[in-house]
């Protein structure tokens, strides 16, 4: 009798529930969410993902942001410029953080999709080329004697190879492993062509198990980005870089000769990559624009260098610009 | 006489000799481990000492090593292995009892039981691509607008999203797939360890196949289950590949729900209904992301979240551990 009584109950809950249960539409929701005045609280989300290169500015810029905006959420991954650019052309998040310029195949997966992006360069990053303190002999390479170190089946394996008069020591090499961005960047402009390297050096996804490599051993030499080589300045020695095969334009990594575009060919770009549809959200809107304000004070506190005040103009150009027509085209 | 006795001798002491190597052997296996153990905590305690302190359990991740916390990775981990062990102790349970006392022995279960003993040995990886495309994604099937489902509950709202996206719930259950073989066979070992002989005397008492299972296998089963279950949950705890994949998120700056304390449970009921929707990070993503981090303190940083990880372990071992020494000693046969 008690067990028949308790099953009707059951019945008539769950009964309830099914029919009280209905299925929307998420982007009603969202809209709700997110108020369009600027006198009410900012709430919503802004979702970023990709490279672990960008991730201290974004993570950086948003702890601040989220100071100031306590209602809205926002979130940083790392799933690497690539992963996060499988995420972005889905129309997963609004931000993809880009170590790289994107790639024509993410091009066309982003006009499949019907997304339209928007490029906005934030912050200049110097692969530094990184020696042990102990090594006296070399102070500036020139980009040909880096090719014939890394090059695939390059025939350097002393020092004595690339200089006659370097000691006749095996040269042991350090460097980002083949998932990395900045392996993509390294391999592409000393190299000529994006992933073309020797397989012969000891490779790590982890930066600082490349530093405590070239820090413990005397005959080695390593490339990663400019934040490792800044927080370890004591346990290293960094190289200056010469564009062309004359040695006397060696150009060593500094905020400033990066800021000026002079240390070349290895100062890179780094790119936020926004969804214009997520333009439209104004939380994405203030962020961004506090990224590029606030924000470029951030930049060199992680261990990037920010881009010059001209780069900087471009960059909110564009974004007004990109927000201006986003503004303009009625939204559903 | 006395020649063959000496051989015999001589021969008697080589083999205690080897008897006593063996144990030496074995002695050693131990302690190795052990060894390897002690080095490994001291070495974490040592690089967390000072900066495992209040502030640390109780803040958000920073740019800034002093400031920065572990609160979002705890929460996000203490949801995820409070929904993976709701989805998968009741299921794995349930399989291995339809297995052991249900099911004929004919090709299809053999076929069964191969594939649950390879599907234990399955890299983490591949279940986190599974994970992205049937939970996360849902196979695209909803387009690209994602659609929301409302359940009212007495205390909150609960608002579905399909696909579930990047969320607790997508994350739990790709977690309780990544255990469940090791569930399911650690619970078929222990029904197989429960004597024929008290099935068969409970049949002979008149009871039926439901009685027998509910009131003699299965609590005297229960210990072994347990034991499983726990290092089962313990392995997907530690888990970090998956939830990369399926896009748990790296700096969050709000815990599931916005549940941060035992206190908001009751304070903020409808949080319990957003949680397990919520986008989050966990304690292993955020060890993982302070080690290759360029600032040499969050080395130390990243010990301390070693040592929160360990303790929750431990903790949740411990409460595990407590409840099968009382069903064990509820055994009397």
């Amino acid at each position: 009798m008690i067990r028949s009584v308790a099953a009707v109950i059951g019945f008539v809950v769950s009964a309830a529930i099914l029919v009280g249960c209905h299925v929307k539409d998420a982007g009603s929701d969202a809209n709700s969410t997110s108020p369009g005045d600027s006198t009410g609280k900012l709430s919503g989300t802004v979702s970023i993902d990709g490279s672990s290169t960008v991730f201290p500015i974004s993570q950086a810029v948003a702890e601040e942001f989220q100071k100031q905006h306590s209602g809205v959420k926002v979130v940083v991954g790392t799933s690497g410029t690539g992963g996060g650019f499988k995420k972005f052309v889905l129309g997963e998040i609004d931000i993809n953080d880009a170590s790289r310029p994107i790639k024509q195949k993410e091009i066309d997966a982003c006009k499949q999709n019907g997304i339209e992006y928007l490029e906005l360069k934030i912050a200049v990053d110097g692969l530094s080329v990184i020696v042990n303190p102990q090594n006296d002999w070399c102070d500036c390479l020139t980009a040909s004697q880096l090719k014939t170190i890394w090059e695939p089946n390059s025939k350097v394996t002393n020092w004595s190879d690339v200089n006659p008069k370097w000691p006749a020591e095996k040269i042991r090499l350090y460097g980002p492993d083949t998932d990395s961005g900045t392996f993509d960047y390294f391999t592409e402009a000393i190299c000529g062509e994006g992933g073309a390297s020797r397989s012969d050096y000891t490779p790590s996804a982890d930066d600082n198990v490349l530093v405590r490599g070239v820090a413990g051993d005397r005959f080695s030499l390593g490339y990663f980005g400019f934040a490792y080589y800044s927080e370890n300045a004591d346990k290293l020695k960094i190289v200056g870089v010469a564009p062309s095969d004359d040695a006397t334009g060696c150009v060593k990594p500094t905020d400033e000769t990066i800021e000026a575009g002079q240390y070349v060919p290895l100062s890179r770009p780094l790119f936020l990559y926004v969804n214009r549809a997520s333009l439209k959200k104004p939380e994405v809107a203030i962020f961004l624009k506090y990224y590029l304000e606030q924000g470029q004070t951030l930049v060199g506190e992680v261990g990037y260098v920010r881009l010059s005040q001209q780069l900087v103009e471009g960059t909110r150009k564009s974004l007004e610009a990109a927000q201006d027509a986003s503004t303009t085209t009625p939204s559903k | 006489m006395s020649q063959s006795d000496q051989v015999y001798k001589s021969r008697l002491a080589t083999r205690h000799r080897l008897g006593r190597m063996f144990g030496a052997v074995c002695m050693a296996s131990t302690w190795f481990g052990i060894a390897v153990l002690v080095v490994l905590l001291m070495g974490v305690v040592w690089q967390a000492s000072g900066w495992l302190d209040w502030n640390f359990l109780t803040n958000f991740d920073s740019r800034h090593p002093e400031q920065a916390g572990i609160l979002a990775g705890l929460w996000g981990s203490l949801w995820l292995i409070l929904f993976t062990t709701l989805f998968s102790v009741p299921t794995g349970i349930g399989a291995a009892l339809y297995l052991e006392e249900y099911a004929h022995d004919n090709w299809l279960k053999r076929l069964i039981q191969v594939n649950l003993s390879n599907l234990a040995g399955v890299p983490s990886i591949v279940y986190g691509i599974l994970g992205l495309t049937v939970f996360v994604r849902m196979f695209g099937l909803f387009g690209a607008q994602p659609k929301v489902v409302e359940v009212p509950l007495i205390f909150a709202n609960l608002e579905i999203p399909l696909p579930l996206g990047r969320t607790v719930i997508a994350a739990a259950l790709t977690l309780s797939l990544l255990i469940l073989p090791v569930v399911i066979v650690a619970a078929q070992e222990a029904l197989r360890s429960v004597p024929v002989s008290i099935r068969k005397a409970s049949y002979a008492l008149g009871a039926t196949q439901w009685q027998t299972v509910r009131h003699q296998v299965l609590p005297a089963a229960l210990p072994g289950m347990l034991t499983g279950v726990i290092l089962a949950v313990s392995r997907a705890i530690g888990e970090t590949a998956p939830l990369v994949m399926i896009g748990a998120l790296t700096y969050v700056a709000f815990t599931p729900g916005d549940i941060s304390s035992p206190a908001d449970i009751i304070s903020n009921p409808s949080g319990i209904a957003e949680a397990p929707f919520a986008t989050f990070t966990a304690l292993p993503i955020q060890i993982f992301n302070w080690v290759s981090r360029p600032k040499t303190e969050y080395q130390h940083v990243a010990a301390a979240g070693i040592l929160v990880l360990l303790a929750v372990l431990l903790m949740l071992n411990g409460a595990a551990i407590l409840v099968r020494h009382r069903f064990q000693k509820r055994i009397r046969w």
